[in-house]
Order: C-alpha cells, then sequence, then structure tokens
C-alpha cells in the first residue's frame, strides 16, 4: 500500500518505479503481483485517436475603439459568441462557411474547426472576421485582422469528452459502401474499424475510476492539462466483463489544459469522408500504483479487453441495441476478426504508435520529476446508466 | 543466352507540347516492351503525367526510355503519382484493409508504425480518399 504523498515524494526525488501500461503487463507476470506492486509506483497509460466532442475557449483582447463581437469567423469557420465580448468557443467539427457538406456524397470535409485549432498550435497566422450590433461601450461593428496563438491573451483546449473507456467496432452488412465518424465501411463486412488503444487505454487500466477523477492532472497533447469532470455521455452502469473491463463505451472524461503549452504533432485535424470534421488529440494519464487490485487492474491485457462489433447500416443508425458478437483487442490487432463465421479485415482509427510514444513520454516526464500523480478531487460516478432521448408527441408531457 | 526480361514501374512528366504523339505505341511496337499503365492524366493543351510498368530485356527499356526523352518527357524512376507524408501519418492503420496491394501496411505488427512501399503502389486512390489525416495525396 501507497500513498499519494509518498508516490509523488519518489516522483520529486527522482527515484520513482515508473513502467508503461504495455511495460507492465510482462513485469507483472515476471515478479509476480505482490512484489510488481511494491516495487512499481506509476503506470502511465495513454491515447491517440479522433474525439469529436473538442474544442477551444479563446480570449482576443479588446481593440480600439472596442467591439462586443456578436457573431464570428475564424479562417471562415464560425466560432461561438454567446459569450464575452472577445470570447469565442471554436468547436473542432464546425465547416468552413459554404462547404458542401454531403450535398455530393460522400464530402470531403476538408476544412473545419479541427483545422483551425491545428494550424493555431502550430503557430499559424489565422483571421478572425467578426460582427456585433454596437454598444455604447462597444462601438465598433466590425473586425478583420489576423492573429497566432501567441497573440491571444488565453487559449483553452477545452473536451466536454475524450478517452472513451471502450468504443464499438463497426461494420457494414449492406450492400453498398458507407461513410461514417469510423471511416469508410465497405459492403457485406469487408471491412470492420476499432478506435482504441486497447491495453494503453487510461480508462481501460482503471475500470472502476479509482485513481481517474475529476482533478485528476493529465498530459493532453504535451501540455500538462486537467480532468475537469466527467465527459459527456460517461456511463459507468454498463455491461463489464469478469476482470470488470466494460465491452461497450463506458467513462469518458472532460479534459482541458493550456493550448499554448501543447506540441503540434499530438493535434491532429481529422477529416472523415462523408460524415465531416474532427480533432485527434493524445492524452496520457498516469496510474498511482496504491495497492495489488490497481496494478492488477492497470496490467490490463488486449487479450483481456472485448470490444462489441455494431452493424453501422443498421443497427447503430436505428438504435436496434442489437450488436454482431464481441472480439478481444489482441484479435482487432492481429488485423482479422471473425464476424459471424466471416473473417473481416480490421483497420483502426486510433493511433497504437503514438499512444506508445505518449506512454513513453510521460514516462520519462515523471522520471525526471516534471510530472506528480494527484489525488482526485472526486470520483467519476460508477453506476450512472445511459439516458436516450425521447420523442415527445407534445410540450405537455409526465 | 537470351537476355532475361523485368519490370520496373516508371512516373512520366508530360510539358504541355508533347502530349499528342502516340509514345506507348511506340514503345510497343518499335521496343518490343510491354506496357501496364497504372495511371493517366494526359490532354491535351495541358501537361500530363503517365505511371506505368515496362516489362522487356535491358537493352530495350534502355533503348525505350531514350526514345521516350526525346520528346522532351521527363522520366523518373523513384518517385509516383501518390505521395505518402510520414509527417502528417499518425500511423493508425485505417488505410491497411482499404490499400489492395498492401503497399501501406505495418512494418511489423508488433511495432505498429505504417509504411508506404512505392513499388507495390498500382495508384488506385483509395488511400487519398480515405486517409483521415490527410497523409495520402495524388501528385496529379
Amino acid at each position: 500500500m501507497k500513498t499519494y504523498e509518498e508516490i509523488n515524494a519518489k516522483i520529486e526525488a527522482k527515484k520513482a518505479v515508473v513502467l508503461t501500461a504495455e511495460e507492465v503487463i510482462g513485469y507483472v507476470e515476471k515478479k509476480g503481483l505482490r512484489a510488481a506492486a511494491a516495487e512499481v509506483d506509476v503506470v502511465t497509460t495513454a491515447t491517440f485517436g479522433p474525439m469529436c466532442s473538442s474544442g477551444c475557449f479563446l480570449n482576443f483582447g479588446h481593440s480600439s475603439p472596442r467591439i462586443r463581437i456578436s457573431e464570428a469567423w475564424l479562417d471562415d469557420v464560425r466560432a461561438y459568441c454567446g459569450i464575452a465580448a472577445v470570447d469565442v468557443y471554436l468547436g473542432a467539427t464546425e465547416l468552413r462557411q459554404g462547404d458542401p457538406a454531403n450535398l455530393y456524397h460522400p464530402g470531403e470535409f476538408r476544412f473545419g474547426g479541427a483545422h483551425v485549432i491545428e494550424k493555431l498550435v502550430r503557430g499559424e497566422k489565422v483571421q478572425l472576421f467578426g460582427l456585433s450590433y454596437g454598444t455604447d461601450c462597444y462601438p465598433r461593428r466590425e473586425i478583420r485582422t489576423w492573429f497566432t496563438l501567441k497573440d491571444l491573451n488565453q487559449a483553452i483546449m477545452t473536451n466536454p469528452r475524450n478517452c472513451y473507456q471502450n468504443y464499438n467496432v463497426a461494420v457494414n452488412s449492406s450492400d453498398r459502401t458507407i461513410y461514417t465518424y469510423l471511416g469508410r465501411l465497405k459492403p457485406r463486412l469487408k471491412n470492420a474499424t476499432y478506435c482504441s488503444a486497447g491495453q494503453l487505454s487510461p480508462l481501460l487500466n482503471d475500470p472502476f475510476y479509482e485513481t481517474i477523477g475529476v482533478g485528476t492532472r493529465v498530459w493532453l497533447a504535451g501540455a500538462q492539462g486537467i480532468v475537469y469532470g466527467e465527459g459527456t455521455q460517461h456511463t459507468g452502469a454498463v455491461e463489464r466483463a469478469e476482470n470488470g473491463v466494460p465491452v461497450e463505451g463506458g467513462g469518458t472524461l472532460a479534459l482541458t489544459a493550456d493550448m499554448k503549452e501543447m506540441d503540434p504533432r499530438w493535434v491532429r485535424a481529422v477529416s472523415l469522408a462523408g460524415y465531416g470534421v474532427s480533432l485527434a488529440l493524445g492524452v496520457g494519464i498516469p496510474i498511482p500504483v496504491l495497492n495489488e487490485e490497481i496494478l492488477k487492474r492497470a496490467a490490463v491485457r488486449d487479450r483481456d479487453i472485448l470490444a462489441t462489433v455494431v452493424d453501422y447500416a443498421t443497427d447503430y443508425p436505428n438504435r436496434t441495441g442489437k450488436n454482431l458478437g464481441r472480439v478481444t483487442y489482441e484479435e482487432l490487432r492481429s488485423g482479422e476478426i471473425s464476424v459471424g463465421g466471416k473473417k473481416v479485415e480490421v483497420g483502426s482509427l486510433s493511433s497504437y504508435e503514438f499512444a506508445l510514444e505518449i506512454a513513453e513520454l510521460l514516462k520519462a516526464d515523471i522520471e525526471t520529476g516534471r510530472f506528480t500523480v494527484s489525488r482526485p478531487v472526486r470520483r467519476l460516478p460508477v453506476d450512472r446508466s445511459f439516458r436516450p432521448l425521447a420523442i415527445r408527441e407534445s410540450e405537455r408531457y409526465g | 543466352m537470351a537476355e532475361t526480361a523485368f519490370t520496373k514501374k516508371y512516373f512520366l512528366y508530360f510539358p504541355k507540347c508533347e502530349t499528342e504523339k502516340p509514345i506507348v505505341y511506340h514503345l510497343v511496337k518499335d521496343h518490343n516492351l510491354m506496357v501496364n499503365i497504372f495511371r493517366a492524366k494526359v490532354t491535351p493543351e495541358e501537361e500530363g503525367y503517365l505511371v506505368l510498368d515496362l516489362t522487356g530485356t535491358k537493352n530495350d527499356i534502355e533503348r525505350g526510355l531514350e526514345f521516350i526523352r526525346t520528346f522532351n518527357v521527363s522520366v523518373n524512376e523513384q518517385s509516383i503519382g501518390l505521395r505518402w507524408d510520414a509527417e502528417r501519418c499518425t500511423h493508425c492503420g485505417n488505410c491497411l484493409p482499404h490499400c489492395p496491394t498492401k503497399a501501406l501496411d505495418f512494418k511489423d505488427r508488433a511495432a505498429r508504425s505504417v509504411a508506404f512501399d512505392p513499388s507495390a503502389c498500382i495508384e488506385c486512390l483509395s488511400c487519398v480518399a480515405n486517409c483521415p489525416f490527410s497523409a495520402c495525396s495524388s501528385v496529379f
């Protein structure tokens, strides 16, 4: 048994024993759980994949004369202005003004909010165009200027949802190609897509949210950020395997960090043909080894994590609740799974390679005392189930 | 002993003025070469591109290439019409099921980093439409 304070004292003394969630698997196998739990202080987890629920709050500072921006476009991508005078929220999935979207199917979605975010983190110049109705204290009615990330007072990445605990494997049973947020799915189960770092992914290594909670310090695209709440659609009460690991979506995290500290390598705009724009971000989260149980769960292997195969031609869009069976991440990572006796080629949207690199970077940060672990100020709910949206006939109900 | 035939991929760039000559015809007829065109965009009054495999003896191929060069067409043996940007690739592997020849594949399953083998690419451009990170693009 160790405490957060003891682990942090070792980190500060640069004596902490840190392993990635991949390395720890073999280590526990070799040393045994008890000995490994006594030796290892921190396990680093990571993930890199698209997460649509991403965006950033930007503060521009004030022009002379002042403007209270009521409509704004950043490189022609609309930003939300229903907040203070020169604050905006730029959402990752917002399309550029005039983008034909899926008018000519499948749309290409070559530029959107995520691309503006990527440009900002790369230090590139972005155009602000803003309109206002004008007030006595903010008389300017229109503004057009160019800025970089450095010019802003604040640029705060805010992901209402990130780090989905687990996720569907998508296939297509129909006889035409379909275009989804899990990529292009060829007809008659010709290919499958999954999107998780599996044994490296944060919440698959802490399935009951024992160490990752509100207030946990995280590595977000190279910046030190925090978990500011449960993520949207967080659902602790899902079907779990015997080892406690969800076999479907499960928990999510809401994350935030300073964009000015981010490394562009880990902030990548995503164009999903026929679907839209998204943003892929690198996330690393340390798991303090407080006891043997926590280590046991952090040593989970791909072969012990199940994902549910879902038909995105029928069952997903119509929410029938049906599935086509379950497969392990070991099978997914082999490049081929079996669905109803048929061999299906597998691709991923999540990068294991990048996740591993992030887990190593976070490990190095902890080993050198630059990143400490933090006790959550509040745990994420384990018992809450998912609410669907009812379509009601009238305003008066209940 | 008869010379052995081999196959090699070439990327031809046609400047604006040379697009109306039946170059491929002469490669077959006069230089005894087998031609397998992967992709072509040769439009009158515009510059053109042609990506093809030539099969023949070393001698015949050399003569054929010399013939092509007389039209001021540039022959590139190193490059093809598909560009894979290693910087933009995040190694997610989404391209793998969409690449029919495994020109895009994991170097090895354990490491999981994607590598591009231009010699295996048949320029179907499936990856261009598919890559979520826009790592693949076409020269023409």
